[in-house]
């Protein structure tokens, strides 16, 4: 099996690629940090990975995003899955007073993202095979004082990765949306993890495994998100607006 | 791709040793790469550090009040694995149960790689098995972990890295492997896997009336891969010593079993702190007495998982949290075989009459393979392994007690276990703590070694 990952450091993605790993699945892996890729990139060929191909990007940065695709394509064949699993978690109060920075994260989090998709949408709709999962975010749901910024990014990302799921969905290409509730990551690393909500990445992992192989429309990881997350969004707004969330 | 800041610290209180005894306030990095390390070298100002794993050694050891822990179990990539070697190399914050996952999946034509050694629980972190020299029930065929490590990448506070090993830095090497993590922070580590025939044990079960017994038997267990014996700190005084004495070695699956153990299940997650009053004298005493009446007077022989075997306690999630919040302290010695029987005998006779008890007590011989590392626990002969929930004085004293028994004996107290022995009993236990000294990064300290370390004005021992 052939596997694209797009900020393939991270600790969510480093989780799913141990899982395809075991099973000798080939990787692409890209992401910012060379040395870091490598580590991984070890990691994964230790682990039963048969063939590991790394590539530093700078995922934000649109112009490359054609190029890097086709390098992609060219490397493995044919694309099996594709992981879209880069983003910044910012600080939603200095973005409240600094509009470059909320366009900053908005940038990062949706519009690049939605460029990275185009272009592989473009290259894989002809093949009329493959799963993609795009990691978006339970705060993308409802707008929240505490993070709307980020949480906006991901509403956006949410009706791209649906919208597009529905374009491709006659070609044979599925795309799946995974909305992670609290993670145990190093994004998360500045917030104090405390109580049942945070889950560990292999947990999550296990999850985005399984509804990517599937081709699931949307996963809520771990499962008690889209509950918790149904009774966010049903809270009439005359309530909604007294609490802080 | 994060946006978080490098080298970034935070207080925390929760941060607890295995034996729950020790709050201290402390100040936590969690690197998940290499690369984050040197900004948290740069961000510690006067404070010191220690690197952290798994937190499962018992008392203050793996703790550093008031100043930094790192956190290393996000530095958990294995770097290489060869499968017709069996020579792992990995980042120290990766556990031994992961690499018993990956061991499992790796088949080597005749048979399995496994552990070459590995203590009662496999929760722990390479880094954490080499900083405390670990070793298990097969101490006496193969030594400790550390007689098993090729090699170590260790980082000063300085920033340099250094390769450690038997030929390269090989002073620096000795310090490390046992050193408590106070010589720099283990990065990674090469070690090599044991070929076994199977994942499956062949194991013995043998009830002893008395500790001439005990020493009887493992004289003749001497071939057996794995020995350890559970002793009832609770039997009548003239049955002191008694307990059930387990062997066992690696077998093939049998012909009815399919040929991978199946991998152990979480049977019970303890979720939180029982009421003190749970572990108190007369439960403990009648869970020894049963498991001392359930065990048959007859040997018993049966084919198990090693799991079973290995790590019976790691089925129970936080198990310690069934001593309450008090927390419990663990004491656990060896003294060498020329004074071993007696010693074990007086340890259990001052156990007995102090009334306290030990809900687990576990008695092991030692073999003569030498230990790697300066500061390394093991010596031919005999250990024994004791916890005692936390009644406070009577406990501390009791503690005082057996240290006593042990020291005089030519013996020891094994530093993971231990939150509470004084220096001159540290340092009189460990002759080469001295030899020790001078490779102990200035940056690197723990609550533990600030006392055992300490020296009296008078140039004695505090």
């Amino acid at each position: 099996m052939n596997i694209v990952i797009f900020g393939a450091t991270s600790a969510i993605a480093q989780a799913v690629a141990r899982l395809y790993a075991k099973d000798g699945a080939n990787f692409f892996l890209v992401a910012r940090k060379g040395d870091r890729l490598n580590t991984v990139a070890s990691d994964l060929r230790a682990r039963g990975a048969q063939c590991v191909t790394t590539q530093t990007a700078d995922l934000t940065d649109r112009a490359g995003h054609a190029q890097l695709v086709a390098l992609t394509a060219s490397t493995l064949g044919t694309i099996d899955r594709v992981l879209l699993a880069y983003g910044t978690l910012g600080d939603q109060r200095a973005g409240e007073t600094n509009s470059a920075l909320m366009e900053r994260e908005i940038h990062t989090n949706f519009l690049s993202v939605a460029s990275l998709l185009t272009e592989l949408a473009n290259v894989m709709e002809p093949v009329g095979a493959g799963n993609i999962a795009v990691i978006g975010s339970v705060a993308g749901d409802r707008g929240r004082q505490s993070n709307y910024i980020y949480g906006s990014a991901k509403a956006g990302l949410a009706a791209f990765t649906l919208g597009l799921r529905h374009r491709l969905a006659p070609r044979g290409v599925s795309v799946t949306l995974v909305k992670p509730g609290f993670v145990d990551t190093p994004m998360t690393e500045a917030i104090a993890k405390r109580g049942p909500l945070w889950a560990a990445p292999d947990r999550v992992a296990r999850d985005i495994r399984r509804g990517l192989d599937h081709g699931v429309a949307v996963i809520y990881t771990p499962w008690f998100w889209r509950w918790i997350m149904l009774i966010v969004c049903a809270v009439p707004d005359a309530i909604f607006r007294r609490i802080r969330l | 791709m994060t946006a978080r800041p490098m080298g970034d610290l935070h207080e925390r209180h929760d941060y607890l040793a295995w034996g729950g005894l020790h709050r201290f306030r402390q100040r936590i990095a969690r690197p998940f790469f290499i690369d984050e390390l040197p900004p948290i070298l740069a961000a510690r100002g006067n404070q010191s550090l220690l690197g952290s794993g798994c937190r499962r050694s018992y008392g203050d050891s793996g703790l550093n009040a008031d100043n930094i822990l790192i956190d290393m179990r996000g530095l958990d990539h294995l770097l290489a694995f060869d499968p017709t070697n069996g020579i792992v190399e990995a980042e120290a914050g990766l556990t031994l149960a992961n690499i018993l996952a990956l061991a499992r999946l790796s088949q080597n034509g005749a048979g399995q790689w496994f552990l070459p050694a590995t203590p009662g629980t496999k929760f722990v972190t390479l880094g954490g098995a080499i900083a405390n020299d670990v070793h298990g029930k097969n101490h006496h065929a193969a030594g400790c972990f550390g007689n098993h490590v090729l090699s170590l990448r260790l980082m000063r506070s300085d920033g340099t890295v250094l390769t450690c090993s038997p030929q390269e830095n090989a002073e620096l090497f000795k310090a490390t492997i046992g050193g408590l993590g106070l010589t720099g922070l283990i990065l990674s580590a090469r070690f090599a896997l044991k070929n076994v025939p199977g994942l499956w044990m062949e194991q013995e079960n043998i009830r002893f009336a008395t500790l001439d017994e005990f020493y009887v038997l493992a004289e003749k267990s001497y071939g057996w891969e794995y020995t350890v014996a559970w002793v009832d700190c609770f039997a009548p005084r003239q049955q002191l010593g008694r307990g059930v004495f387990t062997r066992a070695r690696h077998v093939a699956a049998p012909a009815n079993k399919r040929s991978n153990a199946p991998a152990s299940k979480q049977l019970l997650t303890i979720p939180a702190a029982l009421p003190n009053f749970i572990l108190n004298t007369t439960t403990m005493k009648a869970f020894n007495t049963y498991l001392w009446y359930r065990a048959s007077t007859k040997p018993t022989a049966e084919i198990v998982p090693f799991e079973k075997v290995l790590y019976p306690l790691d089925s129970i999630a936080h198990w310690n949290r069934i001593y309450g919040r008090r927390g419990f302290f663990q004491h656990q010695c060896v003294v060498p075989t020329a004074y071993a029987k007696e010693a074990m005998r007086s340890l259990l006779t001052e156990i007995r009459s102090a009334g306290l008890g030990s809900f687990l007590a576990v008695l092991k011989t030692f073999g003569d393979r030498p230990s790697p590392g300066m500061l390394s626990f093991p010596m031919e002969g005999t250990t024994l392994a004791l916890d005692f929930p936390n009644t406070g004085a009577p406990t501390l004293a009791l503690l005082d007690r057996l240290d006593d028994i042990c020291t005089n004996a030519g013996g020891r107290v094994y530093a993971a276990k231990d939150g509470r022995i004084p220096a001159r009993k540290f340092q009189q236990g460990y002759p080469a703590w001295k030899e020790f000294l001078p490779h102990v990064d200035p940056a690197f300290s723990s609550s533990f070694w600030r006392r055992v370390s300490a020296v009296s004005e008078t140039g004695k021992a505090a």
